[in-house]
């Protein structure tokens, strides 16, 4: 069965950025918090909330719909598998994606893209992240 | 991976960056780079608050790389002591400094006005910050955060009215609830007219051995989190001291007339979680979460109206805003935590200062005269705002005073018996026996962190030792956390960077150090931090004990004068035997 990440409970995040750190060592494998398909912010500051903006796995990704190239393929599930090769480095995705779930990572000029490995679900301390089966509905 | 430097000039609104990758390998960042930076840009008996006066950040090897690698060292001349300024601040400064790709910043000269810096990667620029001038670091922070958005990790570093005023003990706030809090690093920010930094970077870095990266941060990360070793900050934070600390008479209280206070059970680490805790949040990398925000809500009003307030709260400035000062009111103690952190005054100096004062008052050494009408007793936090207020206004010659410390005011006013500093700054909330005294005494930066003395005088209640012993003990305690103050991993993490996890964390770094290695270099950097304190006129044969010390019993028992010189005495050789 196919999976995605969903936030499961938003109001328990600390800011601690492991997720962020996670992604870049076990998918990107290097160390930084740029080339993160996962980004922690702040509302308002420390003072404010803590609000997690991540690939929400769209069943019509608006994403791959304005991708020149087609290099956004839709993916079973949700979300999109991005094909390297086709990708132009265009940008578009990244307006395209109404929650800004998309950066260009700026060495390869390519979009780093959600794959719903889970990886940050596992280093998040508090259980803000969880995997879960995807449905149809 | 660490190598680049910083260099920041604001009398000609310049910078330049520098490689210094030997620096960094060799002395692995954090203090080790630190001290070498300050004997190279602190010229010999510079005034603290001049041109020529250097601020240092300093990240280290292990930054952001691994889970509770979260610190900055900050080294300085201090406005407090007039010599060795070091202090550590959490939040995200660490982070953003790593991203941005510096392993420390050096501010040097003094801006034409008031001014704040936006380093974005490799832009730096200097703004006008007239228009931020007199504002809280609160406030502060929050227009940053709208005028300078940039991608990556960012971090806002800002005074408060305290640091532009030249307090000698104003700190600077780091992400908000954070601070390079102690000797007085906010007066050196005001000196130079620097208001404030934002600093923010998104660099990446690639790992030669990705997969013992991999290896080696699980292993932490599931110690951090599956093992008890960190539940202590986790759960009700630094605060869980207040209870046992005043159960074992260690608590000072009423400036330290007594160590155990009536009230302790009504502002706890306990009770403040379940009536006040609202939110916890974390330093960059960390995973534990140890900052404590409590939300207060203050009545105005006769329509159910209520001014609202997140307070950080911890143990220091529960007991020095709150049994130093007699104050057993968990809401007084946090409107006084509030009004100290937006000031931008360190938290201990402030309690300790208020305690020695109200008590000089009691005595009619101090009268209304000085305090323009404002009466000090015990308890009576009202009363403690009004007198902050005016204490960072500098209202008369009384506040100017008050505004050096506690050992210049009571060499001004009488009460030194009782003006509780060791070294110059004022002391931390133990009272728990000689190594408590003496650690902070001829600790490098006189904190009770510098070398643990209140952990050791736990311990030898039940396990007496030699004083040879003691000394010995809180030398090398000091040195070890001299590397680990170099990494910069934060103390409290300390059970669970054992040496070989040190080891191994270095190595992915790309640094090979043997645990021997480490422990020669956490002496080197010892005597180095000493020496600097001496050439800037540190006198370890001119350091005084104030009697109060002796007149209040400790955990361990009353203390003599006695016992204390003959540990003191070994001490002094100790250290002199390094340098």
């Amino acid at each position: 069965m196919v999976k995605k990440l969903k936030v499961v409970h938003m109001e328990r995040c600390i800011g601690c950025l492991s997720c962020m750190i996670t992604c870049s060592r076990e998918v990107h494998d290097c160390f930084s918090t740029s080339k993160s398909a996962i980004l922690v912010k702040t509302q308002g500051g420390e003072e404010g909330n803590f609000v997690v903006v991540k690939c929400r796995a769209c069943s019509d990704p608006p994403c791959a719909e304005v991708c020149p190239e087609d290099a956004l393929k839709p993916r079973e599930g949700g979300g999109v598998v991005l094909i390297a090769e086709k990708c132009n480095g265009c940008g578009q995705c990244v307006d395209g994606c109404i929650v800004g779930a998309i950066t260009m990572d700026e060495e390869s000029a390519k979009p780093i893209i959600c794959i719903h490995c889970g990886h940050c679900v596992k280093f998040c301390p508090h259980g803000v992240l969880g995997l879960e089966e995807t449905k149809v509905y | 991976m660490l190598k680049r430097v910083l260099n920041i000039d604001l009398t000609n609104e310049t910078y330049k960056i520098e490689e210094m990758e030997n620096l960094f390998t060799l002395f692995l960042g954090g203090i080790g780079t630190g001290i070498r930076l300050l004997e190279r840009n602190c010229p010999e008996s510079t005034d603290s608050n001049s041109e020529n006066a250097p601020i240092i950040f300093c990240i280290g090897t292990l930054e952001g790389l691994f889970p509770c690698c979260s610190k900055t060292a900050a080294v300085f001349k201090s406005p407090l002591t007039g010599n060795l300024g070091e202090s550590y601040a959490g939040g995200k400064l660490g982070l953003a400094m790593r991203f941005a790709d510096y392993g420390a910043i050096v501010i040097k000269g003094k801006a034409k006005r008031s001014t704040y810096i936006s380093i974005h990667n490799e832009d730096v620029k200097f703004h006008n910050a007239t228009t931020l001038k007199g504002l809280s670091t609160y406030a502060t922070a929050r227009v940053l955060r709208e005028v300078e958005k940039r991608k990556g990790i960012q971090s806002i570093v800002t005074i408060g009215p305290a640091g532009e005023r030249l307090i000698r003990y104003a700190n600077v706030n780091v992400d908000t609830y954070r601070h390079f809090g102690r000797l007085g690093l906010g007066a050196v920010f005001g000196s130079k007219n620097l208001k404030a930094i934002t600093i923010s970077g998104n660099q990446s870095y690639e790992i030669d051995d990705k997969k013992t990266y991999k290896t080696v941060y699980r292993a932490i990360y599931d110690i951090l989190i599956n093992t008890p070793i960190m539940q202590k900050y986790h759960d009700l934070g630094t605060s869980v001291n207040i209870l046992p600390l005043n159960e074992l008479r260690c608590l000072p209280t009423r400036n330290l007339q007594t160590s155990s206070f009536e009230g302790a059970d009504k502002i706890s680490g306990e009770l403040f979680a379940s009536e006040y805790l609202t939110k916890k949040i974390a330093c960059g990398q960390c995973p534990i979460g140890c900052i404590h925000i409590a939300t207060i809500r203050i009545p105005f009003g006769s329509e159910h109206e209520y001014e609202s307030m997140k307070v950080p709260y911890d143990y220091e400035p529960l007991f020095s805003l709150g049994t130093m000062l007699g104050i057993s009111s968990p809401e007084e103690v946090m409107r006084l935590i509030e009004i100290v952190d937006g000031k931008g005054l360190d938290a201990m100096s402030t309690g300790v200062i208020l305690a020695w004062a109200t008590e000089a008052y009691e005595h009619g050494l101090i009268s209304a005269k000085e305090t323009m009408g404002i009466p000090l007793y015990w308890g009576k936090g009202d009363n403690y705002r009004k007198i902050i207020e005016n204490l960072v206004n500098g209202s008369n010659e009384f506040y100017k005073i008050l505004s050096t410390g506690v050992l210049k005011a009571s060499g001004i006013f009488g009460g030194h018996d009782y003006a509780l500093e060791l070294g110059r700054n004022e002391i931390a909330g133990y009272h728990c026996g000689y190594a408590t005294i003496l650690g902070q005494l001829y600790g490098g930066r006189h904190s009770h962190l510098d070398n643990g003395g209140y952990a050791l005088d736990q311990k030898l209640h039940s396990n007496p030792m030699e004083p040879e012993k003691i000394v010995e003990t809180l030398i090398l305690e000091e040195q070890g956390r001299c590397v680990f103050n170099s990494l910069v991993a934060c103390l409290f993490a300390r059970g669970m960077y054992t040496d070989k996890i040190i080891s191994d964390a270095l190595e992915v770094a790309g640094i090979k150090r043997t645990p021997e290695e480490l422990a020669e270099l956490g002496e080197l950097i010892y005597t180095e931090r000493f020496k600097f304190k001496i050439r800037e006129g540190f006198d370890l044969d001119n350091l005084k004990i104030p009697k109060r010390f002796y007149e209040t019993e400790s955990f361990n028992g009353m203390l003599n004068e006695k016992n204390m010189e003959k540990l003191a005495e070994i001490y002094r050789e100790r250290i002199k035997g390094l340098l």
